[in-house]
């Protein structure tokens, strides 16, 4: 159990998606200007990356992982050289389930999340969470810690740079530094807060 | 007075808008209004009207940084004294060495002169190198960019200096404050407008590119040869009972002649300090109790969980308080009104969120020994996203109660 705690508090701080690995930039930096909707976006990860990473995690070990497709008879067989393409069609496929289950049950959820649902399609932190789960062979339980685990750091990072870019409406800028140039010193500075995590052993 | 007055009036005219020294006008004003009140005071209907402005304020903090600096000057020279005493020797490191011997001052750890006269030959360059590098970027942001010179500066400069190890090289105290005067503040356009601590954005900075002069055995006693682990670095490594091993109770922790950064030791100065700023009402209570609360809860859940192998587990919280620099952090550096929370409510929560990651680093992160600097760092961060779960809250509860 303690171990499942471990690589909760490791993935949503220590590895923080965003601010260690600077993974979903474009998306990270694009949609931190209100906190309401990076609340929304950051839910949204959550969600996605709690169900892709173990999915995915369930298509490498029975199937793309060297020697995975052993339970069928094929020892030899292997198909790591698909992971990537398999990885990415999970996710969208994922996306687009979790988009129609929305949209039919919980429109009001599906309206707030909006656009940002089909844009993490191409979020390279949700993808990366899914490469890392399969460069550290999680087993199943541990995939769904991280998935979540991941999900919840990013999500954490972009609600607090919103909220931090709603501050700055009220500061002074210089003219050359305005929009991304202070966006991009305000995440070096959150990497600096959050450097208060690397190395904590439990 | 009425001379001082004369000459500022005299030179205002080269100041103002088409002089000689139009560039320079926010130096004039820093000057002027060091000296006396801004003249031009806003005089209509949505402004309360209240003898303290900005600038008093700012000197207030000053004023309660005092008895941290001078414990700071003498615990540097104390010290100093002590490993001399134990080692033989008879000249701390450095220039400041060969002055004092030149000088026929005799370095006794008794002597409060002495140890003043040591600490202050340590302390007084790395300020003024503070004073002299982050002023010069004040005054050319300040110059270019038209706003006001403000003393927030050196509340800044001093509290930056005051977390230093006394051997820090000058040019890293340069380099540090550099950072975090332009970028942690003056990108964002200055006094008021940023979102993280300048100091101690500084201090990290230079915390994480030079580890050696910032950290470890050797950089807290300006003497060759001196290894004396911090009593928090001790008590990382063999608990408390390491610590009064050392023969060091928890009356010195608290009173300060130990190990630390150059203004950190005493907790007695940092409770002065801080007492003084609640009564000036500059500080908020609030945030501070908060840091003592969560530090105090967080101490006794690790107490309550307890650890076979790591020794910190055990700590109790009126440890916490006195070794490393918790107390200075608590009184100074959470309470910064800009980046701290500035809902009532959002102080709590900032206050117990700094307390309780500093226990938690503290304990859980063989990394770092001292965890209060980047716990107050990580709480600037999530500051305005606090306030803004705080507003809409209230926004949330009245809706209801009206509806």
């Amino acid at each position: 159990m303690s171990g499942y705690v471990e690589l909760f508090i490791q993935s949503v701080f220590v590895e923080n998606l965003a601010l260690t690995f600077f993974l979903g930039m474009c998306t990270f930096l694009a949609v931190s200007k209100r906190i309401e909707t990076a609340f929304g976006l950051g839910a949204a990860v959550i969600v996605v990356q709690a169900i892709t990473v173990p999915t995915n995690n369930l298509l490498y070990r029975f199937v793309i992982e060297p020697g995975a497709l052993s339970w069928a008879g094929l020892e030899n067989v292997d198909l790591s050289f698909l992971g990537l393409v398999a990885y990415i069609g999970v996710i969208a496929a994922m996306v687009q389930i979790l988009e129609m289950t929305l949209d039919r049950y919980f429109p009001r959820l599906f309206n707030a999340l909006g656009i940002f649902l089909p844009l993490i399609t191409v979020n390279c932190a949700i993808l990366g969470g899914t490469l890392f789960m399969a460069q550290r062979s999680y087993t199943f339980a541990e995939s769904v810690v991280y998935g979540i685990g991941s999900g919840t750091g990013w999500a954490l990072a972009v609600v607090a740079l919103a909220g931090v870019r709603e501050k700055l409406k009220y500061s002074d800028v210089p003219a050359g530094l305005q929009g991304l140039g202070i966006a991009f010193i305000i995440v070096g500075l959150m990497s600096l807060g959050f450097m208060a995590f690397s190395g904590i052993q439990l | 007075m009425r001379p001082l007055r004369k000459l500022l009036d005299r030179f205002e005219p080269h100041f103002d808008q088409g002089g000689r020294f139009e560039k320079y006008r926010a130096l004039y004003e820093m000057v002027d209004t060091l000296f006396y009140s801004p003249p031009d005071v806003a005089r209509h209907a949505p402004h309360v009207r209240d003898s303290t402005d900005l600038k008093r304020v700012m000197w207030l903090v000053v004023v309660a940084v005092v008895p941290c600096t001078l414990f700071a000057m003498w615990n540097t020279g104390h010290q100093a004294a002590l490993s001399m005493q134990q080692l033989g020797l008879d000249q701390p490191l450095g220039w400041q060495g060969r002055l004092i011997g030149a000088l026929e001052v005799s370095v006794e750890p008794v002597s409060v002169g002495a140890n003043i006269l040591v600490g202050a030959l340590y302390f007084v360059p790395i300020y003024a190198v503070t004073i002299l590098a982050g002023g010069f970027w004040e005054v050319l942001f300040a110059g270019i960019r038209n706003h006001e010179i403000n003393e927030g500066f050196f509340v800044t400069s001093i509290l930056y200096a005051l977390i230093l190890p006394a051997t820090t090289p000058l040019w890293q105290v340069a380099l540090g404050i550099s950072f975090g005067v332009v970028i942690a503040k003056e990108a964002f356009g200055g006094t008021g407008k940023n979102f993280m601590n300048p100091a101690l954005a500084g201090r990290a900075f230079l915390y994480f590119a030079y580890p050696v002069e910032m950290s470890g055995d050797a950089v807290w006693t300006p003497v060759d040869g001196v290894t004396g682990a911090t009593p928090l670095a001790v008590a990382a490594e063999s608990g408390v009972t390491g610590v009064v091993d050392q023969g060091i109770t928890w009356m010195d922790a608290f009173l300060g002649p130990i190990q630390g950064s150059l203004g950190e030791t005493s907790a007695l100065a940092c409770l002065l300090g801080g007492a003084f700023l609640i009564y000036s009402g500059i500080a908020s209570w609030r945030i501070i109790a908060g840091v003592f609360a969560g530090m105090v809860a967080t101490a006794f859940l690790f107490n309550a969980i307890g650890s076979n192998t790591n020794p910190m587990f055990a700590m109790p919280w009126h440890w916490h308080l006195v070794l490393g620099g918790f107390a200075f952090g608590m009184v100074f550096m959470a309470t910064d009104p800009v980046t701290a929370c500035v809902t009532n409510a959002g102080r709590w929560v900032f206050g117990l969120l700094v307390g309780f990651l500093t226990v938690v680093i503290r304990v859980v992160n063989i990394a770092l020994p001292e965890g209060i600097m980047l716990a107050i760092l990580f709480a600037n961060i999530f500051a305005p996203t606090i306030d803004h779960l705080v507003v809409r809250n209230n926004v949330r509860r009245r809706i209801r109660r009206n509806a």
